[in-house]
Formats: C-alpha cells, sequence, structure tokens
C-alpha cells in the first residue's frame, strides 16, 4: 500500500500545478490551436506540436506541458468534424466513426452524430485519466507482461473485426482485407529489406503507403466523386434533422457502452507498440456485437459512434504509459513530446523510469491536463457543431473543389512528394470500385493497417520462440501460449464466429442492387490480376530472406483462393445474385446526372496541371474552371471563392511552415513562396 | 499570448544578444535546416536543440527552422540535397549514421557525395553493451565465458548501426542471433526487458534514460562500451562511462579476438563513421569561405557558452562538438573507410545474413 501512500500527495501537488489560472489559460490556448489544426485532415498533431518546439526551450515545465497536452490531446476530438461531416478519415482514430458518422450527415443529423461523438470522446478522456491515476503505479510489469505473442493476437484480434465488417458476401470481405494487408506490404520489408512490388527505380514505393494516403483514398475520394456526381448537398434536402441536444441524449442512453469502450481504448492503449491503429475496429467490433438489432450499423447507427469515440481519446491517456514509463513513444507526437519535454524548464524532467520515481507529481499534471483538455475541447466543440453542421446543407458543388484541394494538400504533407497525390488518385481509383461493387471498405483498411504489425509481429515472435524451442519443448509451449495469448485466442475466435453470423445485415454501402455481370466481373479479374502479380513478386524473395517473404507469399495465396471461389460463384450464379452487387445498376449513383470519369477528370486535372505548374497556380486555375464550368457560379462568386481558397491553403502552409507540391515550372523558375 | 506574440518575444530576446559580424550578415532571413528523418528521431531531436541555439549566435539573429524531408532511410534527402548549390547561404544539412552506412556501403540508392559538401559541425555519440544478469554473472572481463551461450538480439537491420555491436560480438566469437525489424533502439530495450531479448546495447542517452537503471537494479550488467577517440584517433574509454571497459579492452582479453588484422580495422571504420562522428550539419557545394565560417564561429559560440555543457548532456550527451576544421577532419574520418575494410564488412554482411547491398 505504500505505493499509494506515495501517490496520494504526489496526485494533491499536481492538483495545485494545474489549478493556476496561468496554467488553465495555457491549456485553453493549446486546446484552441489543436482544434485548429486537427479540423484539417491529415495535419495532426505531429504539425502542431513541431510548431510550439522552439518555444518550449527553457520554458516553465507545467505551462509548457499545459500547452503541449492541450494541443495533443484534443487533435482526436476535433478531426471527427472531417469524417463525420465529409467522410473524410483525419487520422486513423476516426477511421471506424465515417462508417456511421458520414451516413447521419447526410440524413441531415450531423449535429447529432457530432455531439455524440464528442460528449463520447469527452467521457472517454475522463475515464482514461481516472484509471491510469490508479494503475499507473503498478503499470510496469503488467505492460511487461506483453511480449511479441501477445502483441501478435491483438494484432489479429484486430484483424478479426474483418468478419464483422465483411459485407454480405463474407468472401469479398476476406479478398478486400488480403487486398489491403497487400498493399501494405508494398515497399522495403522492415525485416531482412528485400523489395515487395517495389523498385529502387520508382524510390517512392520502397518506403511503402502511409496511411493517410490510403484512408483519404479509400474513403474520402469515393464519396466525393459520388456526392459531385449527384450534385445536391450532403444531407439529403438541404434539411437539418435532430440537433446537438439530441446527441447527448443519445450517449446518455448508452452510457455503459461507452464506459466499456474507454477500458477497451485504455488497455490497448498502454500496450506500446500497438498504437491506436487497433483500438477503433476493436471497439467497433463490440458496439456491433453488444447491440440486438445490428441492422443500423453502416446507414447511421448512433452506437458505432458512441463506441470508437470513447475508446479514441481513453486511448491517449493509455499511450502515456509506455510513453511515460518507458520512454517509448506510442506515436509520432508521442515522439515530439518526449523530445519537448527535455527542452522545458532546465532540462531535468527526464521521460523513462525516473519518471514515477523523481517526478511523480508532473507525471499526475500530464494525466489531468490531459482530462481537463478533453473536457474544454469538447465544450468548444459542441458548441460549435450546430453551426458546422450547417455545412452539410451547401449543395455540395461548391464544396468539392475546396475537399479536392484540402485531400491534395493532405496528402501530399504525408511525405512531401509529387507521388503522394499520384497514390492518392490511385488509392481513390480502388476505393471508388470497391465501393461500386460493394466490397469491404472497411475490411480493406483494417487490412491494410494492421499489415505491418502482423507480420512484424509474426515474424519476430516466431524467431524468439525456434529459439525457446532449441532450449526445450515446454520453455517454447509457456513462450506462446501465455494466459494472456489463450485468453485473447477465446475472444477472437467467438468474435469471428458471432462476426460472420451478423456481417449479413451490416450493410456499410447500403442495399446494393446486383445487375448484369461483366463490370463486376471484370473487377474481380483485376484485383486476381494483382494478388497473381503480387504472389509471383513474393516468390521471387530469396528464402534466406524467409522473414520478408512469408506474410506476403501467405497473404496472397489465402487473397487469391477466396477470388477463385468467388469466380467460380460468378460463373454458376445468376446476375441477381448479391456477388454481382453493382451501384452503377440502380439507386443513388446510377441516377446521378453526372458520369464517373467526367467527374473524377476534375480531380485528374488538378494533378497533372500540379504537375506542370505547382499547387497553388494548378489550384487558381482549377477552382476558377471549376466554379466556372461545374458549378455554373457567376464571376463575381467564382473570384471571391477561389480567393478564399487560395488564402486558406497559404495561411495554413504559412503558420505550419509547409511546402506546396512544386511542377516542372518550379524547377525551371525561381519563384516566391507561395509559388515555389 | 499567440503565437505572433512569441514570436516577436523570442525575436526581441535574441535581438539582445546579437553579436556584432561584418561581412556575413542574415538580418531578416530564414535559414532552412533540412533533416533527412521524421520529426520523431533522434536527429530530429538533435537539430531541435542546436536550432535556437544556433539562431542567437549567427549574425543578423536569422530564424533557423528546421525541415523534415524523411524516405529511404535518409537516402531521398541526401540525394536532393546533393542537387542543391550555395545561393545565399540559407540552407543547411544534417546527416546520421544512417546516411553515412549506405554511403561507405555502396548502397545502390546513394547518389550523394559526401566530399562536394561544406561541413561546419559535427558532433557524435557513444554506446554501451549489456547483457541480463543470468549471463552478466558470467562476464569477467572477458568473453570466454560467453562463448556456449545462445543469446537473442532485438536489431533494426545488419546494415544500419546496429553493425558495429553485431561485428563486435562476432568478433568475440559470442553467438548473438539477431531479431530484426524492430524500430528504435526503445523497442529492442523493451524486448530485453520482457525477457525476450538477452543481450542489447544503447546508444549513451538511451543507455542513460533507461538502461542504468536496469543495471542498479540488478536486471541488467555492463558488458563495454564502444570507447572514445582521443586527439590520435586511439580508443579510449569513453569520458562518459569510465568504469565500463571499451570493447578494445575486452577483445584483448579475449581468447581469439585481435585487435589488429582486417576484422579490427573494419570494425573501428565503422565504429567512428557511426559513433564519434554520427551527426554532421553540411552547407552545399560551392559555399563561399565567408559564409562557411559564419557558421563555424557560430556554432564555436554555442559549445562555448557557459551553460551548455548542462543543456547539451540531458539532450545530445556529454559528446565533443566538433566546429570548423575539426568538423572537416571528423567528417573525413567519419565518411572514408579503407577498400579493404569495405570489402570484409561487404563479405561479412552476406555470409552472415545473406544481405547484399547489390
Amino acid at each position: 500500500m505504500d505505493v499509494f501512500a506515495t501517490a496520494m500527495p504526489a496526485l494533491g501537488q499536481a492538483w495545485a500545478l494545474i489549478l493556476q489560472p496561468v496554467v488553465l489559460g495555457y491549456l485553453v490556448l493549446g486546446v484552441v490551436m489543436g482544434l485548429a489544426v486537427g479540423v484539417f485532415p491529415g495535419l495532426g498533431g505531429i504539425a502542431g506540436l513541431s510548431l510550439l518546439l522552439p518555444f518550449m526551450f527553457g520554458m516553465d515545465p507545467v505551462l509548457g506541458l499545459a500547452l503541449m497536452v492541450g494541443m495533443v490531446a484534443v487533435v482526436p476530438t476535433s478531426d471527427t468534424f472531417a469524417s463525420v461531416l465529409m467522410g473524410i478519415p483525419g487520422s486513423s482514430a476516426s477511421q471506424a466513426t465515417v462508417l456511421d458518422g458520414f451516413p447521419l450527415a447526410k440524413k441531415g443529423q450531423a449535429a447529432r452524430a457530432l455531439s455524440a461523438a464528442f460528449t463520447s470522446s469527452l467521457f472517454g478522456g475522463l475515464v482514461g485519466a481516472l484509471f491510469l491515476t490508479m494503475f499507473i503505479v503498478v503499470a510496469r510489469p503488467l505492460v511487461l507482461a506483453f511480449g511479441l505473442p501477445e502483441m501478435l493476437m491483438i494484432s489479429v484480434l484486430g484483424l478479426s473485426m474483418v468478419a464483422v465488417l465483411a459485407g454480405r458476401v463474407a468472401l469479398k470481405g476476406l479478398a478486400a482485407a488480403g487486398l489491403g494487408m497487400l498493399i501494405g506490404t508494398i515497399g522495403e520489408a522492415d525485416a531482412g529489406g528485400s523489395l515487395r512490388m517495389a523498385t529502387y527505380d520508382i524510390p517512392y514505393l520502397t518506403d511503402g503507403l502511409k496511411l493517410v494516403i490510403v484512408g483519404l483514398g479509400i474513403f474520402a475520394v469515393p464519396e466525393i466523386v459520388s456526392l459531385l456526381r449527384q450534385d445536391r448537398s450532403i444531407a439529403k434536402d438541404a434539411k437539418l434533422g435532430a440537433g446537438w441536444g439530441t446527441g447527448v441524449k443519445d450517449w446518455v442512453a448508452n452510457k455503459w457502452l461507452s464506459v466499456r469502450c474507454s477500458l477497451i481504448g485504455v488497455v490497448v492503449g498502454v500496450i506500446p507498440g500497438l498504437g491506436g491503429s487497433v483500438v477503433d475496429w476493436i471497439a467497433y467490433g463490440h458496439a456491433v456485437q453488444s447491440t440486438k438489432d445490428k441492422s443500423g450499423f453502416g446507414k447511421g447507427e448512433i452506437r458505432g459512434i458512441v463506441g470508437p469515440e470513447s475508446s479514441n481519446n481513453a486511448k491517449e491517456g493509455g499511450g502515456l504509459v509506455p510513453t511515460l514509463l518507458f520512454g517509448i513513444p506510442g506515436s509520432g507526437s508521442m515522439a515530439i513530446f518526449i523530445g519537448a519535454i527535455a527542452l522545458l524548464g532546465s532540462g531535468d524532467i527526464e521521460v523513462g523510469p525516473s519518471m514515477l520515481r523523481d517526478n511523480l507529481d508532473i507525471t499526475y499534471s500530464i494525466v489531468w491536463l490531459l482530462a481537463l483538455a478533453n473536457v474544454v475541447g469538447t465544450i468548444l466543440c459542441i458548441a460549435a457543431s450546430g453551426g458546422i453542421a450547417k455545412l452539410t446543407t451547401i449543395r455540395f458543388t461548391y464544396l468539392a473543389p475546396f475537399l479536392f484541394m484540402l485531400i491534395s494538400f493532405a496528402a501530399f504533407q504525408s511525405g512531401q512528394n509529387f507521388e503522394d497525390i499520384l497514390a492518392l488518385f490511385a488509392i481513390g481509383l480502388i476505393g471508388i470500385f470497391l465501393r461500386r461493387f460493394d466490397w469491404s471498405r472497411p475490411a480493406f483498411l483494417i487490412g491494410f493497417v494492421l499489415s505491418n504489425p502482423v507480420e512484424k509481429f509474426s515474424n519476430q515472435a516466431f524467431q524468439i520462440a525456434s529459439f525457446r524451442f532449441r532450449k526445450s519443448f515446454e520453455e517454447g509451449l509457456d513462450y506462446l501460449f501465455s494466459p494472456i495469448v489463450i485468453v485473447l485466442l477465446i475472444v477472437t475466435v467467438v468474435s469471428v464466429v458471432l462476426g460472420l453470423r451478423q456481417a449479413k445485415s451490416i450493410m456499410a454501402e447500403g442495399d446494393v442492387k446486383s445487375g448484369s455481370k461483366r463490370a463486376p466481373l471484370v473487377f474481380l479479374m483485376l484485383l486476381m490480376a494483382y494478388v497473381v502479380a503480387a504472389l509471383i513478386n513474393a516468390n521471387m524473395i530469396p528464402d534466406y530472406n524467409m522473414t520478408d517473404k512469408i506474410i506476403p507469399l501467405a497473404v496472397s495465396g489465402i487473397t487469391l483462393t477466396a477470388l477463385l471461389i468467388l469466380l467460380v460463384q460468378m460463373l454458376l450464379r445468376p446476375e441477381t445474385d448479391a456477388v454481382f452487387a453493382d451501384k452503377e445498376v440502380a439507386g443513388e449513383d446510377a441516377d446521378a446526372p453526372y458520369g464517373l470519369w467526367g467527374t473524377l477528370a476534375w480531380f485528374a486535372g488538378l494533378i497533372v496541371a500540379t504537375y506542370f505548374t505547382g499547387f497553388i497556380l494548378a489550384l487558381l486555375g482549377f477552382l476558377v474552371a471549376f466554379l466556372r464550368v461545374r458549378a455554373q457560379a457567376p464571376w463575381p462568386k467564382t473570384l471571391i471563392l477561389t480567393a478564399a481558397g487560395i488564402a486558406l491553403m497559404c495561411v495554413m502552409a504559412g503558420a505550419l511552415n509547409r511546402d506546396f507540391p512544386p511542377g516542372l515550372l518550379q524547377q525551371a523558375v525561381d519563384l516566391p513562396w507561395p509559388l515555389k | 499570448m499567440t503565437i505572433k506574440q512569441l514570436a516577436t518575444s523570442v525575436a526581441a530576446a535574441a535581438l539582445i544578444a546579437s553579436p556584432a559580424f561584418a561581412e556575413v550578415d542574415f538580418s531578416g532571413k530564414t535559414i532552412e535546416w533540412v533533416i533527412p528523418f521524421s520529426e520523431t528521431g533522434g536527429s530530429a531531436k538533435w537539430a531541435n536543440f542546436f536550432a535556437p541555439l544556433l539562431s542567437e549566435e549567427l549574425p543578423g539573429n536569422p530564424t533557423v527552422v528546421v525541415k523534415f524531408m524523411p524516405g529511404a532511410g535518409s537516402t531521398k534527402g541526401a540525394n536532393w540535397f546533393q542537387e542543391q548549390e550555395h545561393e545565399d547561404g540559407t540552407l543547411m544539412f544534417g546527416t546520421s549514421g544512417s546516411t553515412q552506412f549506405p554511403y561507405l556501403l555502396d548502397d545502390p540508392r546513394v547518389r550523394y557525395e559526401y566530399s562536394d559538401w561544406v561541413p561546419v559541425m559535427a558532433s557524435g555519440t557513444g554506446g554501451v553493451a549489456y547483457l541480463n544478469a543470468e549471463d552478466g554473472a558470467k562476464f569477467d572481463g572477458s568473453a570466454n565465458n560467453l562463448k556456449g551461450i545462445d543469446f537473442i538480439y532485438g536489431s533494426q537491420g545488419a546494415t544500419r548501426l546496429d553493425l558495429v555491436p553485431l561485428l563486435a560480438w562476432e568478433m568475440l566469437g559470442m553467438n548473438v542471433e539477431p531479431v530484426f525489424g524492430i524500430k528504435g533502439r526503445g523497442d529492442g530495450r523493451l524486448m530485453f526487458e520482457r525477457g525476450e531479448a538477452t543481450i542489447d546495447y544503447q546508444t549513451s542517452s538511451g543507455y542513460l534514460g533507461a538502461s542504468a537503471d536496469l543495471v542498479a537494479q540488478g536486471k541488467a550488467v555492463p558488458m563495454m562500451t564502444w570507447g572514445a577517440l582521443d586527439e590520435d584517433g586511439n580508443i579510449v574509454r569513453d569520458p562518459t562511462f569510465p568504469d565500463i571497459p571499451t570493447f578494445k579492452e575486452v577483445c584483448e582479453a579475449t581468447d581469439g579476438c585481435e585487435t589488429k588484422g582486417e576484422a579490427w580495422d573494419a570494425w573501428k571504420a565503422f565504429f567512428v563513421a557511426g559513433f564519434p562522428v554520427q551527426k554532421i550539419a553540411f552547407l552545399p557545394a560551392g559555399t563561399p569561405d565567408d559564409v562557411r565560417d559564419a557558421y563555424a564561429a557560430a556554432f564555436d559560440a554555442v559549445r562555448n557558452r557557459e551553460d551548455f555543457a548542462t543543456i547539451a548532456s540531458k539532450r545530445v550527451g556529454k559528446y565533443g562538438v566538433f566546429v570548423g576544421e575539426g568538423a572537416e577532419k571528423a567528417t573525413k574520418a567519419g565518411t572514408s573507410v579503407s577498400p579493404e575494410a569495405k570489402a570484409f564488412v561487404t563479405n561479412w554482411l552476406q555470409e552472415a545474413y545473406g544481405v547484399s547491398l547489390k
């Protein structure tokens, strides 16, 4: 009990540190800046923290912490705006929120979805802080109990959520997840450095694709294109329904789900090396399995928002454990956070094992600053949600060019290559067809996100297990089948079995009609061609680099099998069968006044123009042309909107010290910023 | 206070401390310091540490911003810097051991040439290897009692800085199996703490931050440091860890390990590139001498700050900061290895790990 005897006074000191007007002032400042940065997809905490770094040198530790924690804490809150309103997943923390949040926005219930999400975030943040206050002093041995086999099992549990989200035809979901995993293996392998589906002649591919690009490509591009084709507002008939009060009531009705998902978030967040990528999906899967009537999921079920949003803010709290106790950052922003802490004051706060012993008051300050920042951020966000929800009533043709602008900029920020935008377009194309033919996009994304952890942990666990087996058989078995692994294994099996049974009622893409055979068959053949290529490519990796070879080989083998079975089904079944689902046969897309390729050509035009003239000049031409020709706006309106869009880009990039994609023109002539 | 006000007050504070410099003046300019890694790595820490200090000392107190250009383990950024030419002295580039090793090993992606660039500052670090408690009890200053044991080591890859510890253990006749694919030495330490790995090494700051704690608790036993270089280029004890023997001492005490010959020369060459001269700040090709001297003088002023030792030891370790001619000499030592050493390492990588750099 002497642990708690030291913890209690430290907790008191922490509150004394926090509850000073100037500290709270810095916290609010940090929160406001975090919200401003977080609203833009793809920027997130790293950009914001880098901006603060120069000011941290010698700053009073508590003030500096308040500023930084304020900023980090609210990024997973504010990126909910983009995922609910526009269907754009801003970061890994909001992937699952898109599934039910965006359909609600389409129903005119954006304010309800937002406030339910924010209330859940707030609650998750508070539960996380409370849990950590007690847990952090005893966390160390528990964290160390999670070895490689345990982490592998958690990744597999995340992967098993594919079963729930597989859609009406389970094999299609499996194949989509496999394809996502294969796309995730592109590039230089972590272990042996072999190239997979890449060549040194295209250096861009050797680094692999970034989550931001795949997330935007799979979710945002298809939705933007589809809405633009229909030429309507996001909220159907431009009417707003339920307001923010309803969202808060929704949360009250689902408070126990929120508690459970918060605990899932904080526990998974505590484990170093997994980060936030799995939390959303595990929480979403739990929300589905604990709901009686599952038919609403994917179409705007409020529990599909409460679950993941409760978990993702709680996860930020959990993520502090490996960061503060072991000095191992759970995410990119945490890595900068560690670096920044060393700058504070006289530099005597050292993140690592000594943190609990020497700076327990500071540790608690961080935990509760995080909770307070959540409160402040949530209040600000809920206050804004009613107004911002009105965006969904604007005719989409006026929003789309700015969304193309934002996602291109966001994609470019991930790697600062022109190829980033090309990759966005290519992945976007895959996303469009996955959506059209009703192949589960969430399954694809889960596969992509978990591809690297599954490969890394299985390879490393296998190597270490083989050393243990060499010593003795029992030691090997003990290592692989620890109690934690066995529990996780059971949970996984149960969730796959239940998930498969439930998947048929969860139609993320709505009820997609089937019609002709040709188009779905052609798409299947294209997927098969890629998978075969990946299989051959993986097989060419020499055997001494087995660690780089085995996962792509196994995944492409399984995916190919699934695709072959689907091919047989397609040949045997009538064209009204669900395997032939095609959005172009009937429904919103089929009735849209504009065609797919014509609409996509606008986006392609922006990219091609960027290649020649750089981003800002291309954007100028794109906005003017789009607003005049496609939106048929009068000249004054066109010019005002164009100027506003370019000004927004310049202010944002200027403040964050970011560049724009350069083109051939910039290589030939030296131009001043922002044209360079 | 808004960002702008913060910025103005910082700028104002900097202005008061400005030294007078005649020829080169960066007033009102922004210096871009490009780091070919992500915002989260050790090089980012290093540049972020020096940037505000440098801004105070450069003539005209320009704003120094750190920009990140990650990709292909820094090869992308370095290839880009190779294309840059001197314009107005507002571009600087920072490399690390991960930029030097592919260059030294003739990685096919390398299109940069260190000797074209103008070094203005170089700094280093050290490294400590340690064992788990059980096997550490058998360590007596030589590796003789460690030879029959299978060790497991969490490694970032044999062609990275891990080449130095892996080759050292091999020379001592120890059987160390690397588990590849971890990201960062912190993950390696965690693996060691969980008991999955049984041997580990950390750079000095990582060792001081967390591993020293394990030693204090009796969960780890320090084995050796890589050492430090004296004025004449000899390996001596690391000033940060004067009580821990160097690899050279352990090698001399171990049967069958020699501190001369091609293996030793190769190890030493890569050690110098990876540790004592680990991070270097460069100006682009064609930079005139007065600009170079202004930077060298500024870095010199930074390292001579009264509080430099205190703030640096927390952030970048207590190791020498070379400027001017010292930086040039250090760069030369860190970016050249003899053809024999290169051939030895290339061959060893191929035989031991099947790694081919073609």
